[in-house]
């Protein structure tokens, strides 16, 4: 059995930075979402009105023609058959209905499909893992994991456009008020774009079925002000953290089996099936967003993953506290 | 008067005496369509209730946020197993089992056109459904991994490749659904051919009555939406057994190959599935509004429109696999177009009553609330069809709340209504009114309660098939709402239960026709003996027994 | 009552007239329609694979027409037709004749498809599991050779049981389905030579 008394900590507010966690589709901060939103409201209005005309006529029909207490029940009513105009009219009207919404619809992809980045755009590429997201910027030399930085871009003329692959199963990438979803699909590569206008913290959750935590493959996108975004680039360029009190931690580290799956760059780790550990104190999260960036929650973590993570692949490494001491402070001098 | 000759009253038979194991016996074997027909429905609901407690522990597991009740591998099978069992152990045999007990009574038949291969049929069914129950035991294969299959229902490649699901469940689900898929073709066609081939003299196709109309196009329907299903299957398993490459992304393969076989028949399947209460619909709505069916020719052109029209929108359920822009422009203008036909379906169910003098017994009142239910999920369909829409919809729980509503507040609230409407036929006794209409509205109130909730989960970004979230996304109270209507729907399902054991034990007798029906299942005693009719009838209109009735104001004269 | 003597008569007429379809040839023309979208999955997947294996063998290396064994199964849709109408008059030494060399143009083509595979396999080194077009040819031949296989087996059981003195005159109704059976494999064939030897062969 596991046990659960880490949960409590789970999605904790990480102080310092708006993190908008109602992820309501009806409150996009995007182009792609809002163009989507409005397609969805005008779909919402048409079939609200059709729902509250056909609705309203069941319900009157029904109260209306229910058989009274008093009827004659050897009395049947009148036997009508049908009406070819009537039914001319429901098909027609019905028709014209679904063309209308036939152009929005053609209108809205293609303004979200056909959409062709600007040559400075920024470009991400995100790649699938059972249960984590690799994230890689060709650009600048950075890969990092589960948490993905761009610029905010009020104006929206600093659109960051993603290419979506996966190594394993498929995934599916969905940020709620950026942009409606796209999958991330083995052997093949499928592309999209956001533009958050406001700097903050938006949330979402891997959308498609990927296996056992599929639940807890989450989704941080951090826009910041393009300074800001750019002194993280910079810190992300920076080779690992090299402090001279934790060489001995370090020693430690890459003398156990962690080497054989995540990498810090310039040191003997150079394992690629795990998420990159080089700058992991600068991520707010661990586990793809299962448990608050901490001492006490890393500490946790690297004892067993297995108990906050049920089934994700980085096994419990059975380590000593002096061991499991060493490890932690060294992964806390990635800064 | 003396040529239609289906008396009304005549002396009761009289039932043979048979020990336990000849009465085994005679169940096990017969070909008899009445009772293959009625073990399908009893199989369906067996299933249906094991599924229901599946539904149950997903919905206690998701009621608050962190819960524990089950791990994440258990939650994944439940679901897949819950889906899996509701469409292929619970739908597909609902429909087989209408449509062999009333299709040769309502065509004035004495069987099936072919009684052994419908046998043959319900047993490999029965077969399908223990090899994918057989998993819980020995899904584990010889790496001892897992147990019942975790893939989902739709089993998307590569989730499904050996490389991540180990063991043999998932090669159980293959050959179950494979299996009982064989079943299921085997009905279709025994169904087809019975109404082309056995209609009782008089009785032309535009005669025919519309539970068949319906169910004969439910027929062409699987027969040709089927067997993508089987090839993918074949494809799955090949794969995993002899080393394939179908679904291998790394030698080259396709994932998005096993979506397209899938939903071209997983698209029609939900029409498939469907269909019985349409079918069922067409027959209690007029007999309850005491009016024929309005609009009769549209409502069969309408059917055969959904039966072909749902072919051609199966990539509706692909819109986020990154499809050019003028596919997702097709499927999403394909995908709202079925909708005209099923609009002109609830139009003319509507109209049927307009005008009527409504009996509001239980049959009626599901009738009502599958118009109402089944209207909501049209319109949320057209929403999931506006592909930009669906981009934020897709895989959320908007989805979930969307087809349970066509499942549950269509599909299992007209079984229900055809559940009291026959139930006098099939055994000889009256259902409690008093019981069914407690049944009815404790399980439309927790229906309601449940699926309307699940709606604004998905708006608020909620995805399907989590096992556990997190507080504070907004979806806490939904959720906690959602698995409370779960109290309800199943206090309305004893209640049914209830009633259908105490009816069948001490009901008030039914008689051969207690609803003043129309079509000619009602010409026969409840229940009906073995051969159905004693003298094949001879018939002039889509309504024999009310021609019957009203001599002097017949249909014929008006058809 | 005059109007009700006009519905007897009219009735009597109607139950003494009344015919409908016979239930076998709607059932099999059902069944065939059902294959038929069967098949059209494997070719499909097979048309989509086309020139996508990343390893060799490739069909342009390893595969050659069967020209014969085709001409020997579609000549044998005319045999059984023969068969048939041997049948319909009566003409018993005929129809087994004709039968027999249905059987034996079947299974030569059979024959053919084995020795193609063995070839593939041990020569080419070509199996199931190599590449997308060994999964894909594999599963679309091997899917109409199986119902080969079925063919042959019912027209096996109708020539052994005729040898046996079965009096097959009596099942003529039969006979045709199976015929009809047979013609559906045939058609499948012109389909997948197409597909598999004309379409793919260059890749």
């Amino acid at each position: 059995m596991f046990t659960y008394a880490l949960n409590a900590l789970l999605q904790v507010q990480v102080p310092g930075i708006t993190e908008r966690r109602i992820t309501d589709i009806f409150k996009p901060l995007a182009t792609p979402g809002e163009a989507e939103r409005q397609a969805a409201f005008l779909t919402l209005a048409i079939t609200g009105a059709i729902f509250i005309v056909v609705g309203g006529l069941i319900i009157y029909t029904v109260w209306r023609f229910r058989r009274r207490a008093d009827d004659d029940s050897r009395q049947e009513p009148p036997q009508v058959y049908g009406s070819n105009q009537i039914e001319a009219a429901w098909t027609i009207i019905p028709i014209l209905i679904v063309f209308v919404l036939i152009g929005v619809s053609a209108r809205v992809i293609a303004s979200v499909q056909n959409a062709s980045p600007p040559p400075k755009a920024l470009k991400i590429r995100l790649i699938g893992h059972q249960w984590w997201w690799e994230v890689q910027y060709p650009d600048y030399g950075i890969v990092t994991a589960n948490e993905i930085h761009v610029p905010a871009t009020p104006d929206g003329k600093n659109a960051t456009y993603l290419e979506l692959t996966s190594v394993d199963v498929i995934h599916s990438f969905w940020i709620p008020q950026l942009a409606g979803k796209m999958d991330l699909i083995p052997n093949r590569t499928n592309y999209m774009w956001i533009d958050p206008r406001e700097p903050g913290v938006y949330v979402g959750n891997c959308a498609e079925y990927c296996g056992t935590q599929h639940a807890n493959m989450l989704l941080r996108v951090i826009a910041q002000a393009p300074q800001d975004f750019k002194t993280w680039t910079l810190g992300q360029q920076q080779p690992a953290g090299n402090d001279a009190q934790a060489s001995g931690a370090k020693a430690m580290f890459n003398s156990l089996a962690c080497v054989n799956c995540h990498l810090v760059r310039g040191t003997p780790s150079v394992g690629k099936f795990g998420p990159d550990l080089t700058h992991l104190m600068s991520r707010q999260t661990i586990g793809a967003g299962v448990l608050v960036n901490d001492a006490k929650n890393l500490r946790a973590w690297v004892n067993d993953p297995q108990e906050a993570k049920p089934g994700c692949f980085m096994p419990s490494m059975k380590l000593t506290d002096h061991e499991l001491d060493e490890v932690v402070s060294y992964l806390q001098s990635l800064k | 008067m003396a040529t239609i000759d289906y008396p009304l009253d005549r002396p009761e038979p009289i039932a043979p005496e048979f020990s336990f194991s000849e009465t085994l016996y005679n169940w096990v074997a017969t070909v008899d369509h009445k009772r293959l027909g009625l073990m399908y429905v009893v199989s369906a609901l067996f299933f249906l209730v094991v599924a229901g407690i599946m539904a149950s522990v997903i919905r206690l597991q998701l009621a608050v946020p962190n819960n524990h009740v089950v791990g994440p591998d258990t939650f994944n099978r439940l679901f897949t197993m819950h889906g899996t069992t509701m469409v292929f152990l619970v739908g597909m045999p609902m429909v087989a089992g209408f449509s062999n007990y009333l299709v040769p009574l309502m065509i004035g038949a004495r069987d099936m056109a072919f009684p052994r291969l419908n046998a043959f049929g319900f047993w490999i069914f029965l077969l399908g459904g223990f090899l994918l129950y057989f998993s819980y035991i020995g899904g584990g294969g010889l790496s001892g991994a897992g147990s019942a299959p975790d893939v989902g229902w739709f089993a998307y490649a590569p989730l499904t490749s050996k490389a991540f699901s180990r063991g043999a469940a998932t090669d159980y689900w293959a050959l179950g659904v494979l299996v009982s898929g064989v079943g299921s073709i085997a009905s279709a066609i025994n169904v087809i051919a019975t109404a082309f081939c056995l209609r009782c003299p008089g009785m032309t196709l535009s005669r025919m009555p519309m539970f068949v109309w319906v169910m004969v196009v439910d027929s062409w329907i699987i027969l040709v939406a089927l067997p993508p299903l089987s090839a993918a299957q074949i494809m799955l398993e090949l794969d995993r057994n002899l080393g394939a490459n179908f679904f291998d992304t790394q030698a080259g393969g396709s994932a998005v190959l096993w979506q397209h076989l899938f939903w071209i028949f997983g698209h029609p399947e939900v029409y498939i599935l469907i269909f019985p209460a349409f079918a069922i619909l067409s027959e209690v709505i007029p007999i309850f509004s005491r009016k024929p069916l309005f609009g009769r020719p549209a409502m069969v052109g309408a059917v055969v429109a959904i039966g072909f029209i749902s072919l051609g929108v199966w990539a509706h359920h692909m819109f986020a696999i990154g499809m050019t822009s003028w596919s997702n422009t097709f499927f999403a203008a394909s995908s709202m177009l079925v909708g005209v036909p099923t609009g002109i379906k609830i139009f003319n169910w509507t109209a049927t009553m307009y005008g009527g003098k409504l009996r509001m017994r239980t049959p009626l009142l599901f009738c009502i609330a599958f118009l109402l239910q089944f209207l909501v999920a049209g319109l949320t369909g057209i929403m999931l069809a506006v592909a930009p829409f669906d981009w934020q919809l897709h895989d959320s729980y908007f989805v979930v709340a969307h087809f349970h509503f066509t499942l549950i507040g269509g599909l299992v609230f007209g079984l229900f209504a055809g559940m009291y409407y026959w139930f006098p036929k099939v055994s000889g006794k009256m259902l409690s009114e008093t019981l069914g209409k407690w049944h009815f509205w404790l399980f439309c109130i927790g229906f309601n309660m449940t699926f309307i909730t699940l709606h604004f989960a998905g708006l608020l970004g909620m995805p399907r098939r989590i096992y556990t979230y997190y507080p504070g996304r907004g979806w806490d109270t939904l959720n906690l709402v959602a698995s409370l209507g779960v109290i309800p729907q199943a206090a309305g399902l004893l209640c049914f239960v209830w009633n259908i054991v105490r009816s069948s034990l001490r009901g008030a007798p039914a008689g051969d026709d207690p609803w003043d029906g129309w079509t000619l299942e009602w010409a026969t005693p409840s229940p009906p003996p073995e051969y159905n009719f004693e003298k094949l009838p001879v018939v002039r209109s889509s309504r024999p027994l009310w021609d019957l009735k009203h001599p002097q104001d017949p249909d014929w004269k008006f058809e | 009552m005059a109007e009700d003597t006009v519905i007897t008569a009219d009735a009597l007429q109607m139950e003494r007239t009344w015919t409908l379809p016979d239930r076998g040839t709607v059932g099999v023309i059902f069944l065939i329609i059902t294959e038929t979208v069967l098949f059209s999955m494997f070719v499909a997947a097979y048309l989509i694979y086309i020139g996508k294996s990343l390893t060799a063998p490739f069909p342009k290396d390893v595969l050659e027409r069967p020209y014969f064994a085709s001409i020997c199964l579609f000549s044998s849709s005319a045999t059984i037709v023969f068969a048939e109408h041997a049948l319909k008059k009566s003409k018993l030494g005929i129809f087994k004749l004709w039968w027999l060399v249905t059987i034996l143009l079947g299974g030569y083509f059979l024959f053919a498809t084995g020795t193609e595979w063995h070839k593939l396999i041990y020569e080419d080194h070509l199996t199931i599991s190599t590449n997308l077009f060994g999964t894909t040819f594999y599963s679309l031949v091997g899917l109409h050779a199986s119902h080969v296989i079925v063919g042959l087996i019912f027209l096996l059981i109708v020539f052994v049981t005729t040898m046996l003195g079965f009096p097959i005159h009596t099942q003529e109704r039969r006979v045709k389905f199976l015929s009809w059976y047979w013609h559906f494999v045939d058609a499948v064939w012109v389909v997948v030579f197409t597909v598999v030897y004309i379409i793919g062969l260059k890749s």
